[in-house]
């Protein structure tokens, strides 16, 4: 049914049609969702029965655990920090009507940046942002003001990924860049111990708090000298302030264990960041200084913070990351040696989750290009014997 | 007199501040350009300290173009450089010391600045003192609008004012809007001077 109407409102958006101003929209559409029947009409190319909107869409099924937990996160702890007791669909649907305008504001401008420029450059609507548009609102804490979040998804879509030549050609992940931009622009409303709680009720529902309330990440705390009053098995199922959709290791899991079935993240990157980090933070532990982030055990560095979301959302983005094989196990082991060292020994930065991933993607197509090389001399080698 | 407008004259003091800008299309004086921006006030008299610089230190080199050693031109010219730059950094620090201390050490710099050298080698050295003082002055004002332009995006968006006065008033504030602390950083001055690069070259056609 759906198909027989696409194919009425075709003719519509044609050359010369009246909606041709629309063209890229509606072939975005159309593509999202059915498989596209044109085939290449030039050359040899094999087609995998999975194109690139496939792939979106299973990362994006792949974030639904964290997403869905992060929604119950916020209401737990508003609910937690007011001292009221309610049913935990209560403060799902709490976090739920809190996390719906970040996910339409971050849709409906980085979408909106990306038509725009699709029809300027008359091409068709690349897809990359179907799942940048879901990791921006994960990635942020829920005290983020809207505005700023719109800022920041223009700011990445426009100059860290069209400047580029749009998806696929971007040297940064975006999601990321708009979470460096957010950090740097407005550093108090993206850390400190402001921002991890959402205040207002919605409808009804949740309970408004006085703004001196305060409620800091467990890796703000450990970075400023306290003790943390949350232990491992919280840690693990996340119900930690800390950005929305990173806190639970364990919807995390989920999401890696599909994104590991289906093909799309490379086990070679995500295994080497926790190898990485691991090794790192154990180093901290015998060596370190005696600051308490240093002496904080290596397995709770690695369940804290944007670790285990940045290791298998944003460490194995095919776009930024590594490509030659080889390449992907030192990608992955430096991204967890930087994040460590940068949480370590800059209290300034309490997760440096974000900044190794960024620093790693400058020098991703630097190590691809050493590995190719050695390849290529030892052919050379080869060959002249 | 009329001989000293000419149309060539004109085209020496013009072509600077649009199709031949030192910043814009030669892409040289980078460096200070992203570091004094911050503030519109250090960067009017960044734009003006360099302008004034390369003007007389064409003018000086222009006259001296004829005796002056091939093979030591370089060492010529960056002493008459210097010694422009410290009468300029000594002017700053009697008249105008809050300003040449938010410039520090970018003052000194000048010596180094690469838009200096290349109108001292490609211009004067083969020209009149005149036409000299006019490329001098042109790329100079060339590269201070530039500046101005950065300058003044930095300020009103990084912290709310212009020359230090408020622009962006307090209900503004109050109602949940804050200054952008990333455009108080060079590398945010490197995505505005990107920006008009890419609006420079989209607007003016050579």
């Amino acid at each position: 049914m759906l198909y027989d109407y696409i194919e009425k409102i075709r003719p519509h958006f044609n050359e010369g049609g009246k909606l041709h101003a629309l063209r890229s929209v509606f072939e975005g559409f159309e593509t999202f969702l059915f498989v596209p029947s044109q085939t290449s009409k030039s050359g040899v190319s094999i087609h995998d029965a999975i194109d690139s909107k496939r792939i979106m869409s299973f990362v994006v099924i792949a974030l639904m655990p964290a997403l869905l937990f992060g929604m119950y996160n916020i209401g737990y702890q508003n609910y937690t920090a007011a001292g009221v007791q309610a049913s935990w669909l209560t403060m799902f649907f709490y976090g739920f009507m809190a996390m719906l305008p970040k996910i339409i504001v971050s849709y409906a401008v980085g979408l909106g940046i990306e038509f725009v420029s699709a029809q300027i450059k008359h091409e068709e609507i690349q897809e990359g942002y179907l799942v940048t548009g879901l990791l921006i609102p994960m990635i942020i804490p829920v005290g983020c003001p809207l505005w700023m979040l719109a800022l920041a998804v223009a700011f990445s879509v426009i100059f860290a990924k069209e400047v580029f030549g749009g998806t696929g050609r971007n040297i940064f992940n975006p999601a990321l860049v708009a979470r460096a931009f957010l950090f740097f622009a407005y550093p108090a409303k993206m850390s400190g111990d402001k921002v991890w709680l959402a205040k207002d009720s919605i409808f009804g529902l949740g309970n408004n708090l006085p703004d001196t309330l305060t409620m800091a990440t467990p890796l703000g705390e450990a970075a400023a000298g306290n003790t943390m009053n949350y232990d491992f098995y919280q840690y693990a199922l996340g119900t930690i302030p800390g950005s929305i959709g990173e806190t639970s290791v364990i919807a995390i899991a989920l999401g890696a264990l599909l994104l590991l079935i289906t093909g799309i993240a490379s086990w070679k990157t995500m295994l080497s960041v926790f190898v990485g980090g691991a090794v790192t933070a154990g180093l901290f532990n015998i060596l370190g200084p005696d600051t308490t982030i240093a002496q904080m055990p290596w397995y709770d560095h690695l369940v804290l913070g944007g670790f285990c979301f940045g290791a298998v959302f944003m460490a194995t983005d095919p776009v930024t990351s590594a490509r030659t094989e080889p390449g992907k196990f030192i990608y992955g082991a430096l991204i967890g040696i930087l994040a460590i060292i940068i949480r370590v020994l800059n209290p300034g930065y309490p997760e440096g989750m974000m900044l190794a991933i960024l620093f790693m993607n400058t020098f991703a197509p630097a190590i691809d290009y050493c590995f190719v090389q050695s390849n290529i001399n030892k052919r050379a080698k080869r060959a002249k014997k | 007199m009329s001989s000293l407008f000419s149309k060539d004259n004109q085209k020496v003091f013009l072509e600077p501040l649009n199709l031949n800008n030192p910043i814009l299309v030669q892409v040289l004086g980078i460096c200070s350009a992203l570091a004094v921006t911050s503030k519109l006030e250090p960067s009017i008299v960044m734009g003006l300290s360099v302008t004034v610089i390369t003007a007389f230190s064409n003018v000086i080199i222009s006259l001296l173009r004829k005796t002056i050693p091939n093979r030591i031109r370089i060492i010529i010219q960056l002493v008459v450089v210097a010694a422009l730059v410290t009468i300029v950094s000594m002017v700053l620090k009697a008249f105008a010391y809050d300003v040449s201390v938010e410039l520090s050490v970018y003052v000194g710099l000048i010596i180094t600045n690469c838009i200096l050298m290349g109108r001292l080698e490609a211009f004067a050295m083969s020209n009149e003192p005149w036409p000299s003082f006019l490329d001098g002055v042109g790329s100079g004002l060339g590269y201070a609008w530039i500046l101005v332009v950065v300058g003044a995006v930095r300020e009103l968006f990084g912290s709310g004012t212009l020359l230090n006065i408020r622009i962006i008033p307090q209900f503004c504030y109050d109602a949940g809007y804050m200054d952008n602390g990333m455009m108080t950083m060079p590398a945010m001055a490197m995505i505005i001077l990107g920006c008009v690069v890419w609006a420079h070259r989209a607007l003016v056609k050579e």
